[in-house]
């Protein structure tokens, strides 16, 4: 989908948000291989962008890139209203980086590398230390401040990881897969995190290899597959493209496993599991109507499941060679989010 | 602020950590400066007596053959504390930390400033340690006068910048610590075939030209000659030629592989 369609996001008061990071047509590739291969973004101030993809995709060479870490081979792109290629300085000084691998230095306690961070802001002394103990508080890491930062667990090495990105105050920051490798708890928290950062106003540029990932923290999200963007738009724009919604119900009793598919009528049969799988974005709505229509039939399922969209329903979507349309079911207005609100 | 207050700043944070390092993992600086001590002892102590019948005019003995070696050892020290910082610096580039400078508005050669700063800091240190035990088994400069200390000392440094400039991009070019090890290896290597045990001129015809014109040869010569008051000649302008070279190439090949893109 070329991005020039996609709506400029509005705020509250009509106006377009300026833009916190824009770029046009960046490529990249390393020898013969294509990395990036034309990326259009437009990320709005105080938004979440996920950029979402499988390994491999481009990711983090998008993040390098912007972060001026590395250099497109072509294409431009402004962040914080700097160009990222004649005025890298005016960027660096405005935005936040944690990378894909951990950026800390392990040999260092955890609170040593919180004041390297100040002296590198330029910070006095004085605030320098008043930074380190506020943040080292608020991401829990008080106990662990005079431990070299190598014993730390993985969990606690992203949470310091962020801490010393944002010791500068950043109004931008960029994440690389801050959750992979976490286990559920960690991630959780680098969740709420994440969320507090936007709460203040930061704009976040994220990467993930996880649809519930973009789904749970973004505004608004991109596709990255083979280098291009694939597809770009909220998360319910996205799953709106994709076939994958269903809801499967199963059954153990065979006649009633024949009256529901009667009674259901646009469903794929599997008659051996006694199951049947209706489309369906998964809205209560929808939900509620099939419940309707099986009690009138007077049948009951044993088993009921929801199935959204997942990554993989994603790329097998947007990768093929046309992506569907789907007007069927996109038209109605009230499955988005915003028209429920 | 100004860009030099700048670079004074940021690379004084930088070496203060590379400081740090040193401090809490001593380890490796001590380890390397091992080998050193052990040759110095073992050729003194074990092939002393062989090794003094060696340089020459007749009636040397064990501690004229003292006085011969120590200038040696002492650059191989230098050579030696190089090796590790080649290693830190290849263990640096392996960490995110870099990655995480490289996206501050940090001045750019900052932390490639802390690490030379830092290591011809530890250079001085090691040849002070190494240079204490020499003393201790009896070794004695005496004639020297100040302006000569001081120009050795002065020498001791430019040679520590040379090869640590060296060792920074030899750290940089290895894609691991172990690597980095390796690759530096020539940095101890090369004192062993200078002038640091036996004259150059009882070494193999064909080896002479080698020795004579490497690096360390002018070096340790200069030093002899400065501590010692053996005859300098060519050699101190020779010293400081390849000092500066090698400083210079280190320098330009460090910053262009500092610069290039990750991956």
């Amino acid at each position: 989908m070329p991005s020039s369609v996609m709506p400029t996001p509005m705020r509250g008061d009509g106006h377009p948000s300026p833009a916190a990071i824009s770029a046009v047509g960046l490529r990249k590739s390393y020898g013969d291989k294509t990395v990036l291969d034309g990326i259009d973004l437009r990320i709005p101030a105080g938004s979440v962008f996920a950029l979402l993809g499988p390994n491999g995709a481009g990711k983090t060479t998008a993040v390098q890139i912007l972060s001026t870490l590395s250099t497109a081979d072509g294409g431009q792109a402004q962040v914080a209203g700097h160009d990222i290629a004649t005025s890298p300085g005016g960027v660096r000084a405005a935005i936040g980086v944690t990378g894909q691998f951990s950026a800390v230095d392990g040999l260092i306690t955890g609170e040593e590398n919180m004041l390297l961070m100040a002296d590198l802001h330029h910070l006095s002394k004085r605030s320098g230390r008043r930074v380190t103990a506020e943040l080292l508080e608020r991401f829990d890491l008080v106990d662990a401040a005079r431990k070299p930062a190598q014993s730390y667990s993985g969990g606690m090495k992203r949470r310091l990881d962020i801490a010393m990105t944002l010791v500068g105050n950043p109004r931008i920051i960029f994440l690389d897969e801050p959750t992979t490798g976490l286990d559920p708890r960690s991630r959780h928290t680098m969740w709420q995190i994440i969320r507090e950062l936007v709460s203040d106003g930061v704009t976040v540029f994220l990467t993930t290899q996880y649809l519930d990932e973009a789904d749970e923290l973004a505004d608004r999200i991109a596709v990255l597959n083979d280098g291009r963007i694939a597809a770009e738009g909220t998360a319910e724009e996205l799953k709106r493209l994709i076939p994958g919604g269903h809801i499967r119900l199963r059954f153990t009793d065979p006649s009633a496993y024949r009256s529901a598919a009667v009674a259901l009528r646009e469903t794929t049969r599997d008659d051996e599991a006694l199951a049947l799988r209706i489309p369906s974005d998964g809205s209560q709505r929808e939900l509620r109507s099939l419940l309707d229509r099986l009690d009138s039939a007077g049948v009951e399922a044993d088993e009921l499941t929801v199935h959204t969209s997942d990554l993989d329903d994603v790329f097998f979507a947007l990768t093929a060679s046309t992506v569907p349309s789907r007007p069927a079911q996109s038209t109605q207005p009230t499955q988005s989010k915003e028209d429920v609100r | 602020m100004s860009s030099l207050s700048l670079a004074v700043r940021d690379s004084s944070t930088m070496l203060r950590r590379n400081l740090l390092h040193a401090r809490r993992y001593p380890s490796m600086t001590l380890n390397l400066l091992l080998t050193p001590v052990m040759l110095l002892l073992l050729f003194v102590y074990i092939f002393g007596d062989v090794m003094s019948a060696g340089i020459g005019h007749g009636g040397a003995d064990r501690s004229d053959y003292l006085a011969y070696l120590v200038p040696g050892i002492l650059m191989l020290t230098i050579g030696g504390t190089t090796i590790g910082s080649a290693v830190s610096v290849a263990t640096d580039m392996t960490e995110g930390i870099v990655a995480r400078f490289r996206t501050m508005a940090i001045h750019r050669g900052a932390v490639l400033i802390g690490h030379v700063v830092g290591s011809v800091l530890q250079c001085v240190m090691s040849v002070v340690l190494v240079g204490a035990v020499a003393v201790a088994i009896g070794f004695r400069a005496t004639d020297a006068t100040a302006l000569e200390w001081l120009l050795a000392v002065g020498l001791l440094v430019l040679v520590s910048l040379a090869l640590t400039w060296i060792a920074v991009g030899m750290g940089l070019s290895s894609p691991n610590a172990e690597a980095a090890s390796n690759n530096a290896l020539p940095l101890m290597v090369l004192p062993l075939l200078s002038s640091a045990f036996v004259p150059v001129d009882a070494m193999p015809g064909w080896f002479q030209p080698i020795a004579e014109y490497q690096p360390f040869t002018p070096a340790i010569e200069t030093l002899r000659g400065l501590l010692l008051g053996t005859e300098i000649g060519h050699n101190g302008w020779l010293a400081v030629a390849w000092c500066v070279g090698l400083a210079a190439l280190g320098y330009v090949w460090s910053r262009s592989l500092f610069d290039r893109d990750p991956r």
